[in-house]
């Protein structure tokens, strides 16, 4: 029997909460009460933290390299922002209808990236994302274009939390929303179907012979990215009351991919850990040198990429061994 | 006529800048998407050496594929070569880094504006044949790719360096056995898709413009072109430049309100079709 | 107590009331400015910055007795949202008085409401779409909106024999703005806009549209297209195809002919009629003072309609300080500011009451060569001219 030969534990204990699991989810509350005038910033990076999150669905686990990510993103942001302009500006209902629409267009297009190798894959997403684009541009006079969408009010959070300028009711709904999603994510990876996505990415050739139809199990894995990126793009449009074309723009894209990896792609974490470093290393190098800060974070990233592969995860695994902790299956 | 003369003329120049990322990208398996920086190395080179010490532009075109190709080699030497075994991920991470630091660089050094090129006046102008109107420059800039293309393709495949990096690249193990000096033939290639890239850019400038932000305007037509056209393929760089060219301009000029989505849907068409490119290797590496 | 203590401690009250008094004399003003210092739209940032600072410098950095601190944030230009968080930023956690800058509408767009919310006032530098003062009653603007400069290069191309005009714009908001605006004020003074196009943003290569213009034959073409490198093709291609041979001319709106962008178009842009509200050959002691100051302080720039937008900013804060005796609190500075009139070094200005917008002289120039240098020189000029796009 199975028993006897392989050991099964590690696989059914990985999805267990690890300890420094629950400590790291602890720091939105201290984020809070230790940054209160960085707020807006603090949600910006939840969000964009969730938007990473959903690439590394698609790419870390499914190996789906994805240049065209803000697709979602931007059709997310783009239905949230038109609801409240035109009057239905209920947060939680906005979310969940972005999110159906991003998972429609990312199963509609799922049919494209099944194919191919990274390249390729690399510049299908692209040239979707960037026909989408185009398309907002050309509907100007629905979009707002380049000048953006106006007039986005958003109502009161369960009906009391409004959301102002100091940014505390934005702040707890993006970090709940996220850690909601992060918990459904976490548990969608060590689930049979999570594990027969990594199963995809690491060896195709053999899943079907374990029953796995990889073209389903990819559209799915596609089709779920694309609704977490599309939440991602609705809470930026609510929180932050405007859209305009620059959430569908090939920037956001190559960015989002520049994070991820920063991060370490495969772990969730990674996603969460290389947002909060990008986006604060970011911030502190433009409040020091307005007009080139884009240099010194690109050394930044340069010493991060020379000395740690698989990028801050990877960092953070290698000091975890060599202190002897526990790293389990992941 | 002069419709399809001038889309000859776009992909020609897009072919120029692409082919050194299909030389790295290719033939290194190395994604280099830092290719648009040395592409504006070359410019800034050939613009200063024009606008400031006079050097005339054709002399100035060689000089600036020189001094980029220079660039190409010390950072070759000294970081590229360090992620050579390293995944793809990291590679673009590592590309874009670098052009965090050239784009902040140029900023520093030459301002935010427009660089101004002056032609010298044989360039200038158009040749008026019933029907066509060339544009001088447009004529020279396909009379240097078709040199450059053809010049490459014998190269690598007609030269004991083309064999020798051929073989590098299949297998590195099996090539340093037999006497290769791999490393050098690395760098080698590097140092010339950097002096292409440097060469491009500066042929480029006349009809691109530049400026601080040049390599994130122009990357996707790039990677565009590696993509369509198969990586590592100079053939295919030049049939994929030459289509998108065409039908980008073609498209700009007979349906102008979708004159922006065509690149891409072509692109993406052929790419469901041929996920390999036109000429690429259907094997994985 | 004795005598001497009483009379120590009358003092140290004394002192303290007029150390305290002292103190809020002294307090600092702080101006946040938002603009887009790194990024495609870098030059913008930089140009702003230069005027705001010149304007500093020739104050002496006190305004209404008040020391000021200026606090440039970067925006990229191209994220609305950091635009959004570092207003907020400025105005939570450095507690500005006043916020100014703006490169691009939507950062303006993206920031009105913490203006209203704040009540802090806010001074557009640069943004150009007219509706950008409705979106908060704390906003003012000193920089120009897009018709204000449109409608009078069409007025003037119907007055001067031009009746068949071809037009070519960017297809992104602003594009379609200026096409809007130079349609509807040239067929209405009589002309006819035989063609139109919109090229694509991304439009390295006007060839296909420039072969198009020159079948359609028309007596001028109105442009609006980006201003950098889009110019620059677009001349390019527009004397290489001679269209400048048949006879066709070109008339924009001065964005495109800016003192940053122009010598990068080199001698193609000679002959182009353009509207726009500053120009460094204007004829004034102001500015005149003003170009000696920039090229003192920035040898390697020129200054253009940007940087005076920035010197104005400040122009209008120390005014408008200098009324309310110091005191920056919104609604007051509102009050205060609206109305108010300066000698710019573009001309006369004035903020409308009514809309908070910047009421001014919009001039017609040329290209030329003056001393080696390409200028606008400015041989018309329409006073008082208030933004159309209201109207």
């Amino acid at each position: 029997m199975a028993s006897s030969s392989i050991d099964l534990t590690p696989l059914q204990q990985a999805d267990r909460w690890r300890p420094a699991e629950l400590a790291f989810w602890l720091l939105p509350f201290v984020g809070y009460f230790l940054f209160p005038d960085n707020l807006v910033l603090l949600t910006q990076i939840a969000i964009t933290a969730l938007f990473c999150l959903s690439l590394d669905l698609i790419l870390g686990y499914a190996g789906i390299v994805s240049l065209g990510h803000a697709a979602f993103f931007g059709v997310g942001a783009y239905t949230a922002g038109l609801l409240a302009s035109h009057g239905w500006g209920e947060p939680l209902s906005g979310l969940v209808v972005s999110a159906l629409v991003s998972a429609l267009l990312g199963f509609a297009t799922s049919l494209l990236v099944l194919r191919g190798a990274d390249l390729t894959r690399l510049m299908v997403t692209l040239g979707v994302a960037m026909m989408l684009f185009e398309l907002a541009n050309k509907l100007t006079f629905i979009t707002g274009g380049v000048d953006g969408l106006q007039g986005i009010e958003m109502k009161p959070l369960f009906g009391t939390f409004g959301f102002d300028m100091f940014g505390k009711t934005a702040y707890w709904y993006a970090m709940g929303v996220l850690f909601l999603l992060f918990w459904a994510a976490r548990k969608l990876v060590h689930s049979p179907f999570g594990l027969s996505i990594k199963g995809i990415r690491l060896n195709a050739a053999r899943m079907p012979a374990l029953g796995a139809p990889i073209n389903a199990r990819l559209a799915a894995i596609y089709t779920i990215g694309a609704a977490y990126a599309g939440v991602a793009g609705a809470l930026m449009a609510q929180t932050t009351q405007f859209v305009a074309l620059d959430v569908l723009a090939f920037n956001r894209s190559a960015e989002l991919l520049l994070i991820l990896v920063l991060g370490g792609s495969g772990s969730l974490y990674g996603a969460i850990l290389g947002t909060v470093v990008f986006m604060s290393a970011h911030h502190v190098l433009s409040d020091m040198n307005p007009e080139y800060w884009q240099f010194w974070l690109g050394a930044l990233m340069l010493v991060i990429v020379l000395f740690a592969r698989d990028g801050v995860m990877g960092g953070v695994r290698a000091a975890a061994r060599r202190l002897g902790l526990q790293g389990g299956v992941r | 006529m002069t419709v399809l003369f001038d889309g000859i003329a776009s992909g020609m120049l897009l072919f120029l800048i692409s082919v050194g990322l299909s030389v790295t990208l290719g033939l290194m398996n190395f994604v280099n998407l830092a290719h648009g920086s040395f592409a504006m190395v070359g410019g800034y080179v050939c613009v200063t050496l024009l606008n400031k010490a006079g050097v005339p532009f054709l002399a100035s075109l060689p000089l600036a594929a020189l001094a980029t190709a220079l660039v190409g080699v010390v950072l070759e030497r000294t970081l590229y070569r360090r992620l050579y075994t390293a995944n793809h991920l990291d590679q673009v991470l590592f590309s874009i880094s670098l052009v965090f630091m050239s784009m902040s660089a140029m900023q520093y050094f030459f301002g935010a504006q427009q660089q101004p090129l002056n032609l010298p006046d044989f360039l200038k102008g158009q040749i008026n044949l019933p029907g066509l109107d060339m544009g001088v420059y447009r004529l020279f800039l396909i009379a240097v790719s078709l040199l450059l293309a053809y010049g490459l393709q014998r190269m690598v495949r007609g030269t004991r360096f083309g064999a020798q990096l051929r073989a590098s690249v299949d297998n590195p193990r099996a090539a340093r056995g037999v006497g290769i000096n791999v490393e050098r033939v690395f760098t080698l290639t590097f140092a010339l898709g950097s002096a292409l890239a440097g060469l491009g850019g500066a042929l480029g400038v006349e009809m691109l413009g530049l400026d601080p932000g040049f390599p994130v305007k122009y990357i996707v037509y790039f990677l565009i072109v590696v993509a369509v056209g198969g990586s590592g393929s100079i053939a295919g760089s030049l049939v994929a430049s030459l289509i998108l060219g065409v039908v980008d301009v073609a498209g700009k000029y007979y349906v102008p309100q979708v004159g922006s989505f065509v690149i891409y849907a072509v692109m993406v068409v052929m790419l469901v079709f041929r996920p390999q490119g036109l000429f690429g290797r259907t094997t994985a590496r | 107590m004795t005598k001497s203590t009483v009379t120590f401690k009358l003092s140290a009250v004394l002192a303290a009331c007029a150390m305290g008094l002292a103190a809020h004399a002294a307090e600092p003003l702080k101006i946040g400015l938002v603009l887009p210092m790194s990024g495609p739209f870098s030059a913008y940032g930089k140009q702003i910055e230069h005027g705001a600072r010149l304007y500093l410098d020739q104050v002496g950095g006190t305004i209404a007795g008040r020391k000021v601190e200026l606090l440039i944030k970067d925006d990229t230009g191209v994220a609305p949202e950091i635009s959004k968080r570092v207003a907020q930023e400025l105005v939570v956690k450095d507690k500005v008085d006043i916020l100014a800058g703006f490169g691009l509408t939507p950062s303006a767009f993206a920031v009105a409401p913490i203006a209203t919310e704040a009540k802090k006032p806010m001074i557009v530098m640069n943004a150009a779409t007219s509706v950008i003062t409705t979106k908060s009653d704390y906003i003012l603007r000193v920089s120009h909106t897009l018709p204000q400069v449109t409608a009078p290069i069409a007025t003037w191309a119907a007055k001067n024999n031009i009746r068949r005009v071809y037009t070519l714009v960017a297809d992104y908001g602003p594009g379609q703005d200026a096409e809007a605006q130079f349609k509807k004020t040239f067929t209405a003074a009589g002309g006819e806009v035989v063609g139109e196009v919109r090229t694509p943003v991304k439009n390295p290569d006007f060839a296909p549209f420039l072969q198009k213009i020159k079948d359609a034959k028309p007596q001028a073409v109105f442009l609006f297209v980006p201003p950098g490198e889009q110019t620059i093709a677009f001349t390019k291609g527009f004397i290489e195809r001679d269209l400048a041979k048949a006879g066709i001319r070109i008339i924009a709106t001065g964005d495109l002919t800016g003192e940053d962008v122009i010598d990068g178009v080199g001698d193609n842009a000679l002959g182009i009629v353009n509207s726009m509200q500053y120009s460094e050959t204007h004829n004034s002691p102001e500015n005149k003072a003003y170009v000696a100051a920039y090229y003192k302080a920035y040898p390697k720039d020129r200054p253009d309609f940007m940087s005076v937008g920035g010197y104005d900013g400040l122009q209008l804060i120390a005014k408008t300080l200098e009324k309310t005796g110091g005191d920056a609190t919104g609604d007051k500075f509102m009050a205060a500011a609206k109305g108010m009139a300066w000698t710019s070094p573009r001309g006369p200005v004035s903020i409308d009451p009514q809309t908070r917008d910047i009421v001014q002289t919009i001039y017609i120039r040329k290209v030329e060569k003056v001393g080696g240098k390409l200028q606008n020189m400015e041989f018309e000029s329409i006073p008082n001219f208030k933004d159309p796009g209201k109207q």
